[in-house]
């Protein structure tokens, strides 16, 4: 019990500590002489971990927008209310799985690549060798990761929260006759400013929780360890960052919707 | 020699880590232009001093002065300044494995200098040659052999034209051959280059083709710092008789002998006593 206190402190102060360094490097690295080579690794790095995730996102994302609808459909039919698949499917897209689904995704994803390839970058000595050539690897390394992730979190927030709406137009079209343009019209009715930009916010915030555990559990990967601690780092990732993802998402929720945080 | 200032200055040093202490006291001068070889057996603080050298790890007590600067006076940004003046050879060359050797060259002048890309080339080209590793240029250190790493991991250390190089175990998981190849570069280097050199190995054959002068480690402790011919001296003497306990233990460690003080302090280890299995032996 003791013991998991302390590495939980550990681990918060470890995160702060970094995201500190993080937001505090990237205002500094991307203007300034050196900037332009800056945001070339950001653009690589956003290639890397967002391009391979968009395809298994569109699948999961259509596929629970089309589940959703069939299974909602009895329910609603009974009050006679079928054509409100649509205005579940956009609630539901929009505000809350589409921002968290794209994050599970990538943080089995781009997490776990990053925590594995850092935590490598800490066994072949590359981290020690940055740091004596003068290079500070939050700067070289997680900026351009965290910047990278949380710039392809809200876009891919944006491809699954469409996705899902699609899933749920597939069912609603084909299967429970509700006519293309109605549906078109329902889910427009539904989606409220509000509910797109929170569902933005989350996306990025994700982006960051996942990008900033993953690059703290590879760099804290004791050289000695080996392959054993990068497997661990990855896996340790994986699990840390959903349970991130879904109580965060919980905070997020309770403020925008029960606390009207975001309303002026 | 002893007219001129030492570049590297170590004063007193001690380092623990929790209870155990690594180094123990260890006074040592480096002076320009000259090889120093930090020798010793596994777990005998030679890595650590080196770590302690270039700043990587910080010392429990003590004062380490290096190009004039101590080491505990500086903040991040005035020991990254004092980095770019010095190069380190790691034990695996520590490429950056997602960059090609021509790039992982480049890397420290593109992100110090403001040099213009076709210098940064033309650099590039000179270091590599320097290492004889031009055809190697465009591969990922993933296609190049062991001997390659170190040497495109040396090309890189030099690339910002240091006055001092470290070098942590220059020889170790190479073949014979290649590590007498290494050996004769890290000559050429201090000696063409005037760059002084400060290598931790415990291989003898390295050590003595490359030395000026060696310091002994043993458990933490300075035991010798010498001409590299005192040390042959030692090696080549007949027997042991009229040797002190630490010439001794010196003289089993340069020869590799298996019998000596060295193994009869292990013998005697208290691991058995911790154990409390001590009397059934």
């Amino acid at each position: 019990m003791g013991r998991g206190l302390i590495d939980a402190a550990v681990f918060v102060g470890g995160m702060s500590i970094l995201l500190g360094q993080t937001l505090s490097w990237s205002l500094r690295s991307l203007v300034g002489r050196k900037g332009k080579s800056a945001r070339a690794r950001v653009f690589k790095q956003m290639v890397r971990v967002g391009v391979r995730s968009i395809p298994i996102v569109l699948l999961i994302q259509f596929s629970i927008g089309f589940i959703l609808a069939l299974q909602m459909a009895p329910e609603l039919d009974r009050w006679g209310q079928v054509e409100q698949v649509a205005s579940i499917n956009a609630v539901a897209g929009f505000r809350e799985l589409g921002p968290l689904m794209a994050g599970i995704v990538l943080a089995g994803f781009a997490g776990a690549s990053i925590a594995a390839e850092l935590g490598t970058m800490v066994t072949t000595e590359e981290i020690e060798a940055l740091q004596v050539e003068a290079i500070n690897p939050v700067r070289f390394l997680v900026v351009p990761r965290v910047l990278a992730t949380v710039i392809m979190m809200v876009c891919l927030t944006v491809l699954a929260d469409l996705t899902m709406v699609f899933g749920g137009f597939v069912t609603g079209v084909l299967q429970l006759g509700i006519s293309p343009a109605r549906y078109y019209h329902l889910t427009l009715e539904t989606l409220t400013n509000k509910g797109f930009l929170t569902g933005l916010i989350k996306g990025g915030l994700f982006g960051l929780l996942i990008s900033l555990i993953a690059c703290y559990q590879g760099l804290s990967v004791r050289p000695a360890e080996g392959s054993e601690g990068v497997g661990r780092a990855t896996t340790v990732t994986v699990v840390r960052s959903i349970v991130a993802l879904v109580v965060t998402d919980g905070i997020l929720t309770a403020l925008f919707y029960a606390y009207g945080f975001f309303d002026k | 020699m002893s007219e001129q200032e030492p570049i590297i200055k170590v004063e007193r040093l001690i380092k623990r880590f929790g209870e155990q202490t690594v180094l123990n006291g260890i006074d040592l001068e480096v002076y320009p232009g000259e090889t120093m070889v930090i020798m010793g057996g596994s777990g005998c603080g030679k890595s650590t001093l080196l770590r302690i050298m270039i700043g990587s790890i910080k010392p429990t007590a003590g004062k380490v002065m290096v190009l004039g600067e101590n080491l505990a006076e500086l903040n991040e940004r005035l020991l990254d300044e004092l980095r770019k003046r010095i190069g380190i050879l790691f034990q695996s060359g520590a490429l950056f494995n997602s960059m090609t050797v021509g790039e992982n060259v480049a890397l420290p002048l593109r992100e110090h200098t403001k040099l213009h890309p076709d210098v940064i080339d033309l650099q590039v080209t000179i270091k590599l040659n320097q290492v004889s590793l031009l055809q190697a240029r465009d591969k990922m250190p993933a296609q190049i052999s062991g001997g390659m790493k170190k040497r495109a991991g040396l090309a890189r250390a030099l690339a910002m034209d240091p006055q001092i190089l470290f070098y942590d175990e220059p020889s170790a998981g190479l073949d014979p051959v290649t590590s007498s190849q290494i050996d004769e570069l890290i000559i050429k280097l201090s000696k063409g280059l005037g760059v002084t050199s400060v290598v931790v190995t415990h291989e003898m054959d390295s050590a003595f083709r490359i030395a000026d002068r060696i310091c002994m480690l043993n458990r933490g402790k300075v035991l010798k710092v010498g001409k590299r011919e005192e040390f042959e001296a030692l090696r080549d003497a007949e027997n042991g008789q009229g040797f002190s306990e630490d010439e001794l233990l010196m003289r089993q460690f340069l020869r590799g002998d298996a019998e000596g003080p060295i193994s009869s302090e292990e013998d005697k280890g208290g691991f058995f006593q911790e154990l409390g299995i001590f009397s059934l032996r």
